[in-house]
């Protein structure tokens, strides 16, 4: 079979530890106002591509990866999650790390095969949380985060080892009682290896201009490194607080 | 000769070293390999702080003057035609200028003394008329030497910058004298090993062994004024130094003759950092200095290093963008028995970048090993980042040509220290040798027959066979005019600009590279890949000269790790190599060929015209090995891989890449690329969680 692949990476460095190849899946369900990556939103776009051509790839660039391995994002990997298993699977005959960066939208306890099928062949899921407030969440992505949580209880089931990502927007998700809520919530998860909080920036901006998409935070001004680092000091004090 | 026994090493293992100069075997029995971190290191002390106001001070004067604060005039400089210079003599711990002060750039003219008289005068300065006259009527030069001897054909391809970047005006540089025996030594037994040398040479007076004796009395020349050298200071160096202090200093008065001596293109230190750790080791275990006073030695060394300058005019500087000495210090390795060659010294040299602030010169180039200790590579990682200052080499290629004790001169070149030197010779550009071969051999910009008048391109589009054909005709042309272009400057640099103080610093009988190099690969692959895999079709002006190309469709691109194309790069390389190697080379020297144009790649580029991979006229050639800008669309790792499969056998003197990142693109808090890129999965939000 073949996934839609928006593009390829061959040095990916903040997706998961080492050097990687980052894999660009099109396809998402989401629209964030941030997302600065809208020329994946479409599922139609792409380019076909197999698990072997993929690998391909990584295997020309095999001795870079040694401390490093594959990440699936995106776009929403898991919006083709036979294609995706099916790379992973055939990552981890070879001996490949893999990571997962998914927002979780598409998990349910009904395709639990599906998904337990993935998670034995995945070594790190990078979930990125958008928003804790469901009402809040639904606004800034026009999904509810219900999925996602759930996803992250399914992980810690599994003791699956999880990155969590937050990025902090000014007047959205920058704010003392969402961030404490948010660490509160999943401080009681052991098998959370990491915190990376981001800074909100436009960079996308003129993406959207030549795709002729209006930006949607275009009053939005960008956060800065300190708030972000403010804001992962508030989450892991209340992760802490909630043990 | 010595009998091993002496004071100056008590402490150290004795072996074959203290019979016969081998330094690296004193280095093998004696070096503490250091497999710890850097945090042993010391930060500058007041003296180095007040030493480094002086010199910044120096610098914004010599920026504000317009590059250049003081010039002599009038004294030739040589081994010993300054009194002694300082900057503030109580404070500095090591020694000694290339003139009587600071900042004053020493009159060099044995190279050419028109070069000389340019490089005073675009600076407002002007030679002083004996000079001239002793130098234009009394004393030929290297550069008069050459141009009696050139070819018409030579002085065309040189106007027309095929051939470019030639040293025949200035100083060849390249070679790495040993300085470090010095310290060992003492020059009193380098003179005798000298003499030694020369008693036990051929007397049959061939031409060949007439220049062998004349040129080991004039190394013998040179070791006496070296020691003269050390007296201007106040420091009787005819000895072995006896501790680091002195190790250093004596070293460096090596080098500092090498500088006042030769003006040379590249001016490199050799491998030293593990050498002088010895000293510094047993000074350290003697209780005689403190870790905060051998990093002072070192800093005030590397402080000398970097007010190394040159007089030279500003075509010069334009061409290598700035005014580089090329004070390359290799550091590092892995030895041929498995240990590193990494000791703390090592960590000091790199911790200078902190110490003194970050600066271009000396060069502090890293041969770098998977094998490296992991605290090193994190630590070099760590620098790199802060400072972007650290050169990277690989150590695990060399190594198996040149062993474990060569050294890097100028960017990229290997060689043995004391052992291999190396007639450096610019480079022949590649992609104008891919017009000529279009266009039959006239140049495309001046319009003029530069080249063979082969038959040129017919019709409207460029077949691949057809431009290939004619393109090997060409490189067949190219490779040999380059070659005896370069014997003709050997031979007169020699002769009219030998090296006498740095030779003195090898062996007798040393192996000899013969350099070559080539410019604007990338642009050749791409043009290539273009007439193979898309349509190029031909504009020709009035004249029926080719001049410009249109492009139908897509084509590989060269830095994409796409074999269709990378492949072809390959191909040039081997193929042009292989052309150089039909040639004569002057004293059987043995040819190597380096892809590594640093900065020149910008003025070839300004030398050539459009070419069939689309690029424009004057736009820069990519440097070194680089792919073309902006042409590599799939990363670095894709970018990388394209240039690592050209072969190393047939670029022995070097490939270089250069590659400049973002700090923010190489990992969260700069981190993830540390280190030989193992990152714990904890990536420490929660470590602190688990009590």
């Amino acid at each position: 079979m073949t996934g839609r692949i928006h593009s390829i990476e061959t040095f990916g460095t903040v997706d998961g530890p080492g050097i990687r190849l980052t894999v660009f899946f099109q396809g998402c369900p989401l629209r964030c106002l941030y997302c600065h990556n809208p020329d994946t939103w479409s599922l139609e776009g792409g380019t076909e591509m197999t698990v072997a051509e993929i690998l391909e790839e990584y295997e020309k660039g095999e001795p870079f990866y040694r401390g490093g391995g594959i990440t699936a994002t995106g776009g929403e990997p898991l919006m083709q999650m036979e294609f995706l298993t099916e790379l992973f699977t055939e990552s981890h005959r070879r001996g490949i790390h893999t990571c997962l960066d998914t927002s979780g939208i598409t998990f349910t306890r009904e395709k639990k095969n599906d998904f337990d099928a993935l998670a034995d062949v995945c070594d790190l899921v990078m979930l990125d949380i958008k928003h804790i407030d469901d009402a809040e969440h639904k606004k800034l992505t026009s999904a509810s985060n219900r999925n996602a949580l759930e996803y992250l209880a399914y992980l810690a089931e599994k003791d699956k080892p999880v990155w969590i990502r937050h990025v902090t927007v000014p007047g959205i998700t920058l704010d003392d009682e969402y961030l404490a809520r948010l660490g509160a919530y999943i401080g009681k998860y052991k098998n959370i290896k990491a915190l990376d909080v981001l800074p909100y920036h436009s960079m996308a901006k003129k993406k959207y201009e030549r795709m002729g998409i209006p930006y949607p935070l275009s009053d939005t001004p960008e956060a800065t490194r300190e708030d972000a680092v403010r804001a992962r000091e508030i989450i892991i004090k209340n992760m802490k607080l909630s043990r | 000769m010595f009998d091993g026994q002496r004071e100056e090493w008590k402490g150290f293992a004795q072996g074959k070293w203290s019979k016969t100069v081998d330094v690296r075997d004193f280095i093998q029995r004696n070096y503490t390999p250091y497999e710890g971190d850097g945090s042993f290191l010391a930060g500058a002390t007041d003296a180095t702080k007040k030493l480094w106001d002086m010199v910044t001070e120096l610098s914004k004067k010599e920026r504000e003057a317009g590059g250049v604060l003081d010039m002599d005039t009038k004294i030739v400089s040589t081994i010993t035609s300054h009194g002694a210079g300082y900057l503030d003599k109580a404070l500095e711990k090591i020694v000694g200028f290339q003139t009587d002060k600071p900042f004053k750039r020493s009159l060099q003219p044995f190279g050419g003394i028109r070069m000389a008289q340019n490089a005073c005068r675009e600076n407002g300065y002007e030679v002083d008329p004996e000079v001239v006259e002793i130098f234009t009527k009394y004393r030929k030069t290297h550069n008069q030497g050459v141009f009696d001897v050139y070819t018409p054909e030579m002085r065309l391809a040189r106007k027309s910058a095929i051939i470019t970047g030639l040293p025949d005006a200035y100083g060849r540089g390249r070679i790495i004298g040993d300085y470090r025996r010095v310290a060992l030594y003492g020059v009193d037994y380098l003179i005798e090993d000298k003499k030694n040398q020369l008693a036990t040479s051929l007397v049959r007076m061939t031409s060949e062994n007439i220049r062998l004796r004349e040129e080991l009395a004039e190394q013998l020349n040179a070791l006496n004024d070296l020691k003269e050298l050390g007296n201007i200071y106040g420091f009787d160096i005819s000895k072995p130094a006896r501790n680091a202090k002195e190790a250093v200093q004596w070293l460096y008065f090596g080098y500092l003759a090498a500088v006042k001596e030769q003006n040379g293109a590249a001016m490199s230190l050799g491998r030293t950092s593990t050498f002088l750790d010895i000293y510094f080791e047993r000074d350290l275990k003697n209780g005689v200095i403190t870790e905060e006073e051998a990093q002072e030695i070192i800093d005030h060394f590397i402080m000398k290093l970097r007010l190394v300058k040159f007089a030279r005019t500003p075509e010069y500087n334009e061409l290598f963008s700035g005014d580089p000495t090329w004070v390359t210090e290799s550091i590092g390795g892995i030895g041929i028995d498995g240990r590193p060659l990494v000791t703390k010294n090592s960590f000091r040299y790199l911790h200078t970048l902190e110490n003194l602030g970050t600066a271009p010169e000396p060069n502090l180039t890293v041969l770098w090993s998977t094998r490296l200790p992991r605290s090193f590579k994190l630590f070099c990682a760590e620098m790199s980042i802060k400072t972007s200052s650290i050169q990277y080499e690989n150590d695990d290629l060399m190594r198996v040509t040149h062993g474990d004790d060569y050294a890097i001169a100028c960017c990229v070149s290997s060689m043995r220290v004391g052992k291999e030197m190396q007639f450096f010779g610019a480079r022949a550009n590649l992609a104008k040798c891919l017009l000529y071969a279009i266009n039959g051999g006239v140049d495309e910009r001046l319009g003029i027959q530069v080249g063979p008048k082969y038959r040129a391109v017919e019709g409207d589009y460029l077949d691949y066979d057809d431009v290939m054909q004619k393109y090997d005709d060409m490189m067949e042309w190219l490779a040999g005019l380059y070659v005896n272009t370069l014997n003709v400057i050997h031979y007169m640099h020699d002769k009219y600009c030998y090296e006498k103080l740095q030779m003195a610093l090898h062996d007798r009988e040393v192996k000899r590279y013969f350099a070559t190099g080539i410019a604007g690969l990338s642009v050749v692959a791409d043009s290539l890949s273009a007439i193979k895999y898309a349509k190029v079709k031909c504009i020709r002006n009035e004249e029926g000269v080719v001049v410009d190309y249109e492009v139908e469709g897509d084509f590989p691109k060269y830095g994409n790790n796409d074999d269709r194309v990378d492949s072809i790069a390959a191909s040039i390389v081997e193929s042009f190599m292989d052309k150089i190697r039909k040639h004569h080379t002057y004293r059987r020297s043995v040819p190597t060929m380096s892809i590594l144009t640093i900065t020149s790649n910008v003025v070839y580029g300004k030398k050539t015209g459009n070419t069939p991979d689309g690029r424009k006229a004057g736009v820069p050639l990519a440097p070194g090995a680089n792919p073309m800008h902006g042409r590599d669309t799939h990363g670095a790792v894709a970018s990388l891989s394209s240039v690592a499969k050209l072969p190393f056998k047939d670029a022995q003197d070097g490939i270089s890449n250069t590659f400049s990142i973002i700090p923010g693109a190489l990992g969260k808090d700069d981190r993830i690329f540390a280190g030989d890129l193992e990152v714990e999965l904890d990536a420490g939000c929660c470590e602190d969680l688990k009590s």
